[in-house]
């Protein structure tokens, strides 16, 4: 955050400044580039000084949009995304997105207006209690009451959202707190200081630095393990860890599985990368977590949808659990070596006391484990059985073609459900922030604001969409905001006519009743709806049609994409551990038989 | 909330240093709401920096749960110390109100019973008595028990508050 003198007029007088202005100075000087959002009454007198901003305003069609657009943003950036809207309906349309980040663990900073104080309880037009709903949806929230707080509740909503683990903060702001016209909005300029800001959140201090004596004892942990696991969550890539992370699995030569939030965070074609665990996780990951004897669990928070049944989740484990939340440590699994603190300091230390106290030399022979964990790997690889010409696209071919004729830096962000999963089983990650999706709320819609506000935040990489047609009419509106502002996004839309991943579970545990999931594969027509929204659209129908497409989808940088494959709505995501089981009993592919170590 | 003493295994008293401000308690007491705990009760005041207040909470939870709701307490940004507060290692008060029919054949046990608690009377009325207890809860609940079969119009109590055991070794001795 950078530090600004107090500004002085030229007869060297305290700058008056209203509480509009001063919150857009405020986010200029914070380095805001972009704000996602949509003005309407409240916030109006904030609308204005924009104008005169070097900030960038990208208009969407939804508040919704705009959450997810500073999500995307935060996601691929590493920066805070800023999304700014007004009272009432603007804000309960925007709880989503706080809620998402706020699982998710992304810096995100919300401004709401609010109806003018003296309104507040009224049950004013436009009024609803904005920091009492988002109240458990985000990091923090803060009510302004006067305006010359502005200043140092933006330095707080950017300090807390960025620092110790990240999340997203609302800002509510009554509209005569930043209404030229009152006179009681006008006050003297000043820009606190980080030791003020510091000073005004007293309650706030987070644990980054690792316990030394804990650091020692998972360096010995390590260095007794023969079956050890590195087990990487969200949190390496919150920390920027991803470079420490391979550091340590190299020293001490220790397979990584990388979690739906981390995927990326460790490269998927390093030799000790195990991809994915969890519910669809691949074999192996799941199997090696299952049958560990150590986990490193460095920025993963032990999610019901990595562990399966938590009492049967890698039983002869021992635990060593980094992370920068005391409150994730024991929360679902007790570890015998916790550790409060940044993951990437952790790491760096963990690396450190491993060098210095010879024990990374006096790794135990492991060589039986790696075996083990390459027959698997050739046992239990991903599949699928490609069509038959005539037949609906299978939707991993899709994924195939197109990761393979992407550029390698692609940043992918995908909705929920099946195309989720199977983007993150295809895709091969090869860095940091090339990977957006909604994890933890598993919020239908995300894909399509999110590599919006990704491309807005990155430019100059290739943004892929990858969406379910359940997920696309849910967000497809934000493609005009595309269109409009010139953010050319690629979407490639799984078209199974199908809520596919409903689908799947009343197949697999309903008995193939299948309730209220056809979606029809025309209606809406998504070739013209693309096109109406000022994109190019185009159908896929055709095995050999999809590299084509998707390489002249490659070649358009004027305006958005949306192709549409059509695919097969009996293909199933697998491998699958059913919800409620143990790990263990993970189902492989169909043609795989029975899994099991 | 109960008028009867939670059971004495779950109960736990949870004191919780706050910035006072619009909002904290709200904040403080929706991480019990969430995971359906019901605050057995609660009392709030500015400290002697007014710019914090103490909040004790009595909640009625299973260890575990607990130590997580704990956690989650301290990541809010306005709370600023938690500390659970062992009611073996802690003095606690509590103060009650309580409004009793009181007859002329009755009056003089009442008065005496008040006496023998040291409880004060503090309104009198044509048929009635308000007497105020400050005291541990137990005792609350003892003189309750005994003014119940008078007939009682009307009880408030404030909540418990409380504070640390004072170490009773001298400052100079080593602890043992």
């Amino acid at each position: 955050m950078g530090e600004q003198p107090t500004t002085t007029t030229p007869s060297g007088g305290p700058e008056r400044i209203n509480g509009g202005q001063a919150l857009i100075r405020a986010l200029e000087l914070e380095g805001v580039e972009v704000i996602f959002g949509l003005p309407g009454g409240a916030i109006l007198p904030v609308y204005d000084p924009i104008i005169d901003s070097p900030i960038r305003h990208i208009l969407v069609r939804h508040e919704q949009g705009a959450g997810h657009m500073a999500e995307g943003y935060a996601h691929a950036t590493g920066r805070p995304g800023v999304a700014m809207v007004t009272s009432g309906p603007a804000a309960t349309n925007i709880v989503t997105p706080l809620c998402d980040a706020y699982m998710d663990s992304v810096p995100m900073v919300c401004i709401t207006g609010q109806v003018p104080t003296a309104a507040i309880g009224t049950d004013a037009f436009q009024e609803c209690d904005t920091v009492g709903i988002t109240r458990s949806v985000t990091k923090h929230n803060e009510l302004v009451t006067r305006a010359r707080d502005i200043p140092l509740v933006i330095r707080q909503a950017f300090h807390l959202a960025t620092t110790g683990r990240p999340g997203p903060v609302l800002v509510d702001i009554p509209k005569d707190t930043v209404d030229p016209k009152n006179p009681d909005a006008w006050f003297d300029w000043y820009w606190p200081t980080d030791e003020e800001v510091a000073a005004s959140l007293p309650g706030y201090k987070p644990t980054t630095k690792g316990h030394p004596k804990k650091i020692r004892e998972a360096a010995e942990l390590i260095s007794a393990a023969v079956r050890p696991v590195i087990y990487a969550g969200g949190g390496i890539l919150k920390a920027r860890a991803a470079e420490a992370l391979r550091e340590l699995a190299e020293l001490v030569d220790i397979p990584v599985v990388t979690t739906l939030m981390a995927r990326g965070a460790f490269p998927d074609d390093h030799p000790l990368a195990l991809g994915m665990p969890g519910m669809h996780g691949n074999y192996t990951a799941v199997t090696a977590m299952q049958e560990s004897d150590l986990l490193i669990a460095l920025g993963s928070r032990f999610d019901d949808r990595v562990t399966g049944k938590v009492a049967a989740f890698a039983p002869h484990a021992k635990i060593i659990h980094v992370d920068i939340d005391p409150a994730e440590l024991g929360k679902v699994r007790r570890p015998d070596v916790p550790i409060v603190g940044d993951c990437r300091g952790v790491i760096e230390e963990l690396v450190k006391a491993l060098r210095d106290t010879g024990l990374a030399e006096r790794q135990p022979d492991r060589s039986e484990w790696r075996q083990t964990l390459s027959g698997w790997q050739e046992k239990y690889p991903l599949t699928y059985t490609q069509s038959e010409p005539g037949e609906l696209l299978k939707p991993q071919y899709v994924l195939e073609q197109l990761r393979d004729l992407s550029p390698q830096d692609t940043i992918v962000a995908t909705g929920v459900g099946q195309h989720q999963m199977w983007t993150s089983q295809y895709w091969t990650f090869r860095h940091p922030y090339t990977w957006i999706c909604s994890g933890g709320l598993g919020t239908m819609g995300f894909s399509i604001p999110a590599a919006i506000g990704a491309k807005a935040g990155m430019p100059e990489r290739t943004v892929w969409a990858v969406d379910g047609d359940g997920c696309f009419q849910m967000t497809a509106q934000e493609l005009v905001t595309a269109a409009t502002e010139r953010i050319p996004v690629k979407i490639a839309l799984l078209n199974n006519a199908y809520l596919g991943m409903v689908r799947q579970w009343q197949e697999m545990f309903y008995e193939e009743r299948y309730s209220e999931v056809y979606l029809s594969p025309d209606l809406p027509d998504y070739v013209k709806w693309a096109e109406a929204m000022g994109c190019v659209g185009i159908r896929v129908e055709s095995p050999e049609e999809v590299g084509p497409a998707i390489e002249k989808a490659n070649q358009i940088n004027d305006r958005p994409v949306v192709l549409e494959f059509r695919t097969d709505a009996s293909e199933k995501v697998f491998p699958m551990v059913p919800a409620g089981l143990s790990n263990s009993e993970i189902v492989v592919g169909p043609d795989q038989g029975e899994g099991g170590a | 909330m109960s008028a009867t003493a939670p059971a004495t295994q779950q109960h736990h008293v949870l004191s919780v240093l706050v910035e006072n401000k619009a909002g904290v308690l709200s904040r403080v007491t929706n991480l019990f709401a969430r995971r359906g705990y019901n605050i057995f009760s609660l009392a709030v005041a500015p400290t002697d920096d007014d710019r914090f207040s103490r909040i004790t909470v009595v909640v009625d939870a299973e260890s575990a749960p607990l130590e997580q709701i704990v956690k989650q307490l301290n990541k809010l940004i306005n709370v600023l110390k938690i500390s659970e507060l062992d009611p073996q290692d802690s003095v606690e008060r509590e103060l009650m109100l309580v409004t009793v029919k009181a007859t002329t054949e009755t009056r003089s046990q009442l008065v005496e019973l008040a006496g023998i608690f040291e409880a004060r009377i503090v309104d009198v009325g044509h048929d009635e008595l308000t007497i105020s207890l400050d005291e541990e809860p137990a005792r609350l609940d003892d003189l309750e028990d005994l003014l119940r079969p008078h007939g009682i119009v009307a009880v408030q109590r404030t909540g418990r508050v409380a504070l640390p055991k004072l170490d009773r070794a001298p400052a100079h001795a080593p602890h043992r």
